[in-house]
This record gives C-alpha cells, structure tokens and sequence, in this order.
C-alpha cells in the first residue's frame, strides 16, 4: 500500500534521511523503531507532505505522492496523527473530531465515524464539549486518535502516540492500535517503545541516521542480539 | 452632563462603534489566520468607499443597494490581491510582509489620486442626512443602518466561522496550519478565501460609512489607526475581540470628542493602546501566546 523508496529529506542545510526504503502491506501494522534523531518524525512528515522531499520516491496504493500537497494525500486516505498530537486547542474535543473529517472522502460518512469513534473511545465521548487544550496528556492522545479515525483512512501514520504518556494510557494506546487495525485499517505506528512494538507489529524497520539499517518480522527483530542490546538494553 | 446628552452620546458611540468593529474584523481575521500584519488595511476601505461612492454618484443606484455590488466587487480585489501581492510573502520574514503591504498602500493612495484627484468627495442625497426622531433621543438613519448592517455581517461571519465546515478549516488554520494540513484543509486556498473575505468585509464598511464620511485617496490613514488600536484591544487575531474593541472606542471617541476635543482623538486611541499594552498586551479577549501557536 505505502512504498518508499530512497528517501531522502532534510531542513535547511541539515540532511536526516539519506536513504530510507521500506513498504506497508495492506492491512499490515508496519512499525519504524529507532533512536531519538533516528529520523523517524521526518519520516513521517516527509510522507504527509509537511515536508518536501529531496530525492527518492513515495507511492501510495502505486501512485507517486511525494510532490502532491499534504491535503491532497489526505483526499487518497493517507493520515496521520503528528508527533505531540497537534490538536487544535481552542476548539472543543468534538469540532477537533469534525475537523478531523473535513475530507471530502470522510464527510459523506461522517456521523458513523462519530458514532465509531465514540464507541471505540468512550472517554472522548464525554469530554466531547470541552475545550481539546483543557484535556491531559492522555485524553488529548485518544482525541488525537479518534480524529485520526474520523478522516477514514487507509492507512494511518502514528507518529510516536504513547510519548510523554503515562503508563495506563501506553498500554491503552497499544490496545487501540490493535483494536484500529482489527477494523481492517492499515497502519504505521513510529515508536520509541521498541519493546511493546516488535511484538505487536507484522514487520519492522529500525532507522539510524536516516537510514534502513534492519528491517524484519517483529518477533524475529526481538530475538535479534544486536538490536536488544542498542535499543532494548537487554 | 445631562441624562439625556449621555444618552445621546452613548448612542452615537456606539453606532459609530459598530463599523469600526467591522472594519477591524477584517483586519483581526487576516492576522489571526495568516500573520500578516496588513498595512493597506485602510486602503481597502479607501476603495470600497470610492466603488460606493461611483455606483451612487454615476450608475444612480441607492448607496445602500450598492452593497451587493461593493461586496464581492472587494472579494474580488482580495483575491487578486492576494495571489499577486500577499502569497508571495507568506513564510518571509516581517520585514518582507511590511514592505509588501506598506507598498502596496502607497500604490493604491497614489492610484486613488491619480484616477479621483485629491478632491473631498461626500454624498449628499435625503437618506444621508435623514433624522431618527425616538422622542427626545435624535440619531441619524445612516448611522443607524451602518450600524444595524455591520452587526448583521459580523452575526452572519460568527454563524459562518462556527458552523460550518470551512468556518472551522479558517478556525483550524489559525491555531496550527500544519495540523490544519493534515486533516486535509487546502491551507493556501483557505488563506486566500480567508484575505478575501477580510477585504470584503472592510469594503462593506467602507461602502457603509460612505453616506455618513467623504472620501479621499488618504482617507484610509483616518480609519487604519482605529483599526490597529481596536484590534490590539480585543486580542490580536480575535473576532469577537474586534466586535467589543470596536464598540469601545467608538464610544471613547465620541465621549471624549464632547468632553475634551475631537481634535485629540488620535491622542486618546494612543493612550488607550498604551494602556492596554501595559495592563493586558494579549488584550481583552486575546489569549496570550495563542497568537504564537501557528509556528
């Protein structure tokens, strides 16, 4: 579904991917692991269009996207939820959930995504009428994700979604994940929680330096010496 | 003073308020969602009051008809001013945004005098010099239809920011574009329709205070300086902030013109801008630091 090829991207002068190649099967949860600088979140931002791309390719159910405009690879079913959330602050949890289907492709569908979302997370249900900016950390990370899921996508990019959380809500994030893709949706999930991760996913890339440097089956990767002791410390 | 002279002056206050309230929300709404501080702000009231003032005077229609025609006459420029001037500088440092729209001022003033002279023109029909008469409290029908129309545009602009899909896209964008990118607004499009918007709005003001005001190429100078003060008093980037500043200093300005002298308006919005920035720099109704969250 999602290709990478050569990837290549940077900010300013500096340059964080080299030379990133990997592939997200179809209802496949694909993980990317790696240290912090790794290159991960301008991975992601690379493949959402927040960033332009300095060379290699991005295909996307075998169409090219990487000099479409961010909106538009939304339009194709490619979303993301962005490091640190990124909600929009000032408005209530549920215009945050509207907004999140604002697609066109999402908005003939929009109030049994509502409806879904509210099932999946009853919690966000009934903060809908707050203000998103007056939630914790954790509730704001289910708003972030259920506005993820209102856009109705085919394959879902989550940018590191348990960073910063508490414990409870690391293990409830996972099990959304794998609740999420139940449902038959795509997913990438970038982690930091290299552990919890591997053992969840169907295949995974460790990045370093902006760069591929192992790739694998989640269990195979665990079992894998070199990479328990880099990033495990096991 | 009297009862009835505080009446009488509140009243035209707050008339005179609401379409410096509408001439600010342009200005606030721009800013809020693109961070362009526009210095041409007063030109654009500039043109709408001459678009107005020819479609009374030459093509002898009511100046309060003409409306339908200055509104998306204005739309219209925005748009064109938009893609030719504003895009272009949108992520440039300030300096470049100030030149821009600081030259493009000067190029409306001096297009104004070129195609109008610098003569004071004014419309002089019976509806502009009309009289309310309620009992002993006189007001004059332009003020009041400027004013009942400016709240009608600012009800209407609430309604639309609120409710509707591309009300909260323009919402959304302010607070983070590159969130607002991802959840598939085309955030240029909503920039332009965002300035557009904005300059129909000023137009529409300008349209409205032409039977009350002349018109000048420079007459936007008079109205640009309200703007900003109403503006910062309210909260940079606030609508509803704008809507309240406006009403304030139309009533400040029409107490102290009475008490002290019209000729020290200018002093008194300086002193309330210094005030402000002193007590309270996010404004009334401005939250501190919001106008930083769209990095």
């Amino acid at each position: 579904m999602l290709e990478v090829r050569g990837l290549a991207a940077g900010y300013g002068e500096n340059a964080v991917l080299f030379d990133v190649s990997f592939d997200v099967p179809e209802g496949s949860l694909t993980v990317i692991v790696g240290a912090n600088a790794a290159g991960k979140t301008t991975t992601c931002r690379a493949i959402s269009g927040e960033i332009e791309t300095r060379g290699g390719t991005i295909r996307f159910g075998g169409e090219q996207i990487e000099r479409e405009p961010s909106n538009r690879r939304v339009e194709r079913g490619l979303v993301q939820i962005p490091e640190g959330r990124r909600l929009f602050p000032f408005m209530t949890v549920e215009e945050n959930l509207l907004l999140g289907s604002y697609a066109h492709r999402a908005r003939a569908a929009r109030q049994e995504a509502l409806d879904e979302v509210f099932t999946l997370l009853p919690r966000v249900a009934e903060r809908r009428r707050q203000l998103a900016g007056s939630l914790s950390g954790g509730e704001q990370s289910m708003v972030a994700i259920g506005r993820g899921l209102m856009a109705r996508p085919r394959l879902l990019v989550m940018d590191e979604p348990t960073l910063g959380l508490a414990p409870i809500f690391v293990e409830r994030t996972f099990e959304i994940v794998a609740e999420i893709r139940k449902h038959g949706v795509t997913v990438l999930l970038v982690e930091q929680n290299v552990k919890r991760a591997l053992s969840l996913c169907d295949r995974a890339y460790v990045l370093e330096h902006g760069q591929v440097v192992m790739q694998g089956a989640g269990e195979q990767l665990l079992g894998d010496e070199g990479l328990r002791r880099a990033y495990l410390g096991m | 003073m009297t009862f009835q002279l505080f009446v009488q002056l509140l009243a035209a206050g707050v008339l005179l308020g609401g379409v410096y309230a509408l001439i600010s929300i342009g200005l606030t709404l721009i800013f809020g969602v693109m961070r362009i501080v526009n210095f041409a702000h007063g030109e654009f009231l500039m043109v709408g009051m001459y678009l107005s003032y020819y479609l009374v005077t030459a093509a002898h229609m009511n100046p309060y008809l003409a409306l339908i025609v200055v509104a998306p006459g204005l739309y219209l420029f925005g748009l064109l001013v938009e893609m030719t001037v504003i895009k272009p500088t949108v992520g440039q440092s300030d300096v470049v945004q100030v030149f821009a729209t600081v030259g493009l001022s000067i190029v409306l003033q001096a297009a104004a005098l070129m195609a109008f002279s610098a003569n004071v023109m004014g419309l002089n029909l019976p509806i502009t010099n009309a009289l309310l008469h309620l009992g002993w409290l006189t007001i004059g029908v332009p003020q009041v239809l400027a004013f009942v129309a400016a709240m009608l545009v600012a009800a209407a602009l609430f309604a639309f920011l609120g409710r509707t899909d591309v009300g909260r896209a323009i919402r959304a964008t302010a607070q983070d574009r590159s969130a607002a990118a991802l959840m598939g607004i085309d955030v240029p499009a909503i920039y332009r329709l965002t300035f557009a918007l904005g300059t129909a709005m000023t137009g529409l003001a300008g349209a409205l205070l032409m039977p009350i005001y002349s018109v000048s190429p420079d007459v936007g100078t008079q109205f640009v300086l309200v703007a900003f003060v109403v503006v910062v008093l309210g909260g940079m980037g606030s609508v509803s902030g704008a809507l309240v500043g406006g009403l304030l200093i139309g009533i400040v300005e029409t107490f102290s013109g009475f008490v002290i002298d019209p000729q020290w308006k200018a002093a008194i919005y300086f002193i309330i801008f210094l005030i402000v920035l002193v007590v309270r720099p996010a404004g009334l109704f401005g939250i501190r630091g919001s106008e930083e969250t769209a990095s």
